[in-house]
């Protein structure tokens, strides 16, 4: 798969608030070759997509999450790890600025986007969640039917696209969800799963083809199965996208993910109240292996037994 | 056996204070049971009420006089008992109340639910609340002595514009006073639906009025139909706007400019002056009642077929 018929200036990308582009021009999601397992990981992302640069995260005074230095790179699985309260959400959210709809939530420090920086006084973040989608927790399709739930995005977002049902399949299909649902894509999406759901809210986020997906948990409310449908899906949906997910489950991480951010908590001495702080990045590879920092290793090593 | 656990707690139902623990649940439970049953038997004896004299009317009118007749003078010497007329003052008033109050009610709960600060809303609600508070018959008085001279100051339609009484000014005020019914009652539909989709929303880069039309909407629907139900009641139930500012005069017409009497209007009328038990004026009253009881108990069957239609259970 060549890189280079996508140049980084590719005007798609771009985030200022006039015109808000279709992704139109983004490559068709059929006919993909399944992610190799066991592939090597260079030391550094070859293209790095969003890049994270000393960021500290505040809800009013308190700082939820700080020291925050990651690049993501294109078509990679990054992984987010760490306690609970240690603001992988709130890390997360901080990277399509979905934390702009939380009052008293603001960022210290420079995340920027393909070289453009993604809290630019004319980045609209309405440009910015179309390109960078997300994946909740908990299952959150719309009331609508299934059919509606994948369109719902090429729709709003004024897409420009020449078949709907197209769009809808291929969605779907990405998502592993098309086999279970093409005979009743005009019924409830309610009446899905949470496995099914939570698929189709992933199919639903790349109905529009965002460039970066953001998973915040994904997995944490189903059963094995539907995890494990989930995890290939990633791991194909990989070579389309950048993926970067929260994720509780240190298998997981080690099973799917090319690079791993370990977060922890620790106390601040000026408040007393618990803030995260990201410790380690780097290939997964090695963070399961041979961490450098002893924090990593402890929790590591903590959960494996 | 004598190790079953379960023994302990046999012994404990049977222990002292059990009997008159029964007899105090039993007395709260025939209490509740009456209460429940007086309110039926009150709606089963007002629809018998409302009934006899219907059905002795009937014999006298009918029932396609007085449903398709346009003309409305059941205490004139030669009477007519066509009930046209008081239909559509009704539809008419009805119309000009909801033209304000669904617009008004739902930008307000969609503001409030949708936009507004969680301070806002602490306040505005309450305030809202005292508005439903305000006597009818103050409202009455506003359109009459303040909206009815104000549109004629400033008619710049075509025509006379509104007369001293008229339906436009009725069926407006009207609508201010639901405003809060449906802001009310919509607000917390909207207020139900679930943050989760709102942020799924924001997610695939929708903005705030997306979010409000195409999913909060959509969600709260049923309640929101619930809403706009309970409103058209009450328009079509309201009497005293009406008999004040809309005038005393069956007269069939859709232009809103004119006095018209509607089927509440009439009824408060005609009940003000004197009719004579087993009068055909006596009789009228109770048949324009029924056909008001009616329209409304339809209204209601149909509203709550919608509600379970459109109703979204979330976890
Ligand atoms: N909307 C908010 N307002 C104020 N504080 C918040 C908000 N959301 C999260 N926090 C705080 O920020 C810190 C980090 O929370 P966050 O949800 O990002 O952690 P997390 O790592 O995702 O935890 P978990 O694994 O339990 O999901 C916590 O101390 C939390 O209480
Ligand atoms: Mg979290």
């Amino acid at each position: 798969m060549s890189d280079a018929d996508e140049p980084m200036a590719d005007p798609s990308h771009e985030l200022a608030d006039q015109d808000r582009p279709a992704a139109a021009e983004a490559p068709p999601l059929a006919g993909r070759i399944p992610r190799a397992t066991g592939r090597t990981v260079p030391d550094a992302p070859e293209e790095i997509v969003i890049n994270v640069a000393d960021v500290a995260i505040y809800y009013g005074s308190f700082c939820a999450v700080g020291g925050l230095t990651v690049q993501f790179g294109r078509r990679e699985i990054t992984a987010l790890i760490g306690p609970s309260g240690c603001g992988k959400s709130t890390a997360l959210r901080a990277f399509n600025r979905m934390n702009d709809l939380i009052p008293g939530a603001r960022l210290t420090g420079s995340v920027s986007y393909r070289g453009q920086d993604l809290y630019g006084p004319r980045v609209d973040p309405i440009t910015v969640r179309r390109r960078i989608g997300m994946v909740f927790q908990k299952p959150n399709p719309f009331p609508k039917s299934i059919y509606d739930n994948v369109a719902y995005g090429p729709r709003v977002t004024g897409m420009k696209v020449p078949n709907m049902d197209d769009v809808v399949e291929e969605a779907l299909t990405s998502a592993a969800l098309w086999d279970e649902v093409k005979d009743k894509l005009r019924q409830h999406a309610f009446g899905l799963s949470g496995g099914q759901q939570q698929r189709l809210c992933i199919a639903r986020t790349i109905a529009v083809r965002p460039d970066v997906v953001l998973m915040d948990e994904p997995c944490s409310a189903l059963d094995p199965i539907s995890t494990a449908k989930i995890e290939y899906m990633m791991t194909e949906l990989a070579d389309e996208y950048t993926i970067i997910i929260v994720t509780h489950n240190m298998q997981q991480a080690a099973r799917i993910s090319d690079r791993t951010a370990f977060f922890t908590t620790e106390v601040d001495d000026a408040t007393g109240r618990r803030s995260g702080l990201m410790v380690e990045f780097d290939r997964t590879a090695k963070i399961f292996s041979t961490p450098s920092d002893q924090r990593t290793e402890d929790y590591i090593s903590g959960k494996f037994g | 056996m004598a190790a079953d656990p379960h023994d302990f707690d046999v012994s404990m139902a049977t222990g002292i204070g059990w009997s008159s623990r029964r007899l105090r649940e039993g007395l709260v439970r025939r209490v509740l049971m009456a209460a429940a049953l007086l309110s039926v038997a009150t709606t089963i004896g007002i629809v018998v009420a409302l009934a006899v004299p219907t059905v002795q009317f009937f014999t006298r009118v009918s029932p396609v006089e007085f449903l398709t007749g346009t003309e409305w003078t059941p205490l004139f010497a030669s009477p007519h008992f066509g009930v046209l007329p008081l239909v559509t003052a009704t539809a008419v008033t009805t119309f000009w109340a909801l033209l304000v109050a669904l617009p008004l009610g739902l930008g307000c709960a969609a503001y409030l639910s949708e936009y507004a600060g969680r301070r806002t809303r602490k306040i505005f609600k309450p305030l809202l609340e005292i508005l439903a508070g305000v006597p009818t018959v103050v409202y009455g008085f506003f359109a009459l002595t303040f909206l009815t001279p104000l549109l004629r100051d400033i008619w710049i339609l075509p025509g006379k514009g509104p007369q001293i009484y008229n339906a436009l000014s009725a069926g407006l005020v009207m609508g201010i006073m639901i405003i809060p019914t449906v802001a009310s009652l919509s607000e917390d539909a909207m207020s139900a639906v679930p943050d989760d989709l709102r942020a799924g929303a924001r997610a695939l880069g929708s903005t705030a009025r997306q979010v409000t039309t195409r999913v909060t909407i959509p969600a709260a629907l049923s309640g929101i139909i619930a809403a706009t139900m309970l409103a058209v009641s009450r328009a079509v139930g309201e009497t005293m706007i009406v008999a004040v500012a809309a005038g005393g005069t069956a007269n069939l017409s859709l232009d809103p400019t004119e006095p018209m009497q509607t089927m509440t209007a009439f009824i408060a009328a005609a009940a003000l002056g004197d009719q004579p038990t087993g009068s055909i004026g006596y009789q009228t009253l109770f048949a324009v009642g029924s056909l008001l009881f009616v329209i409304t108990l339809i209204m209601n069957i149909v509203s709550i077929r919608l509600v379970r239609r459109y109703r979204e259970v979330y976890e």
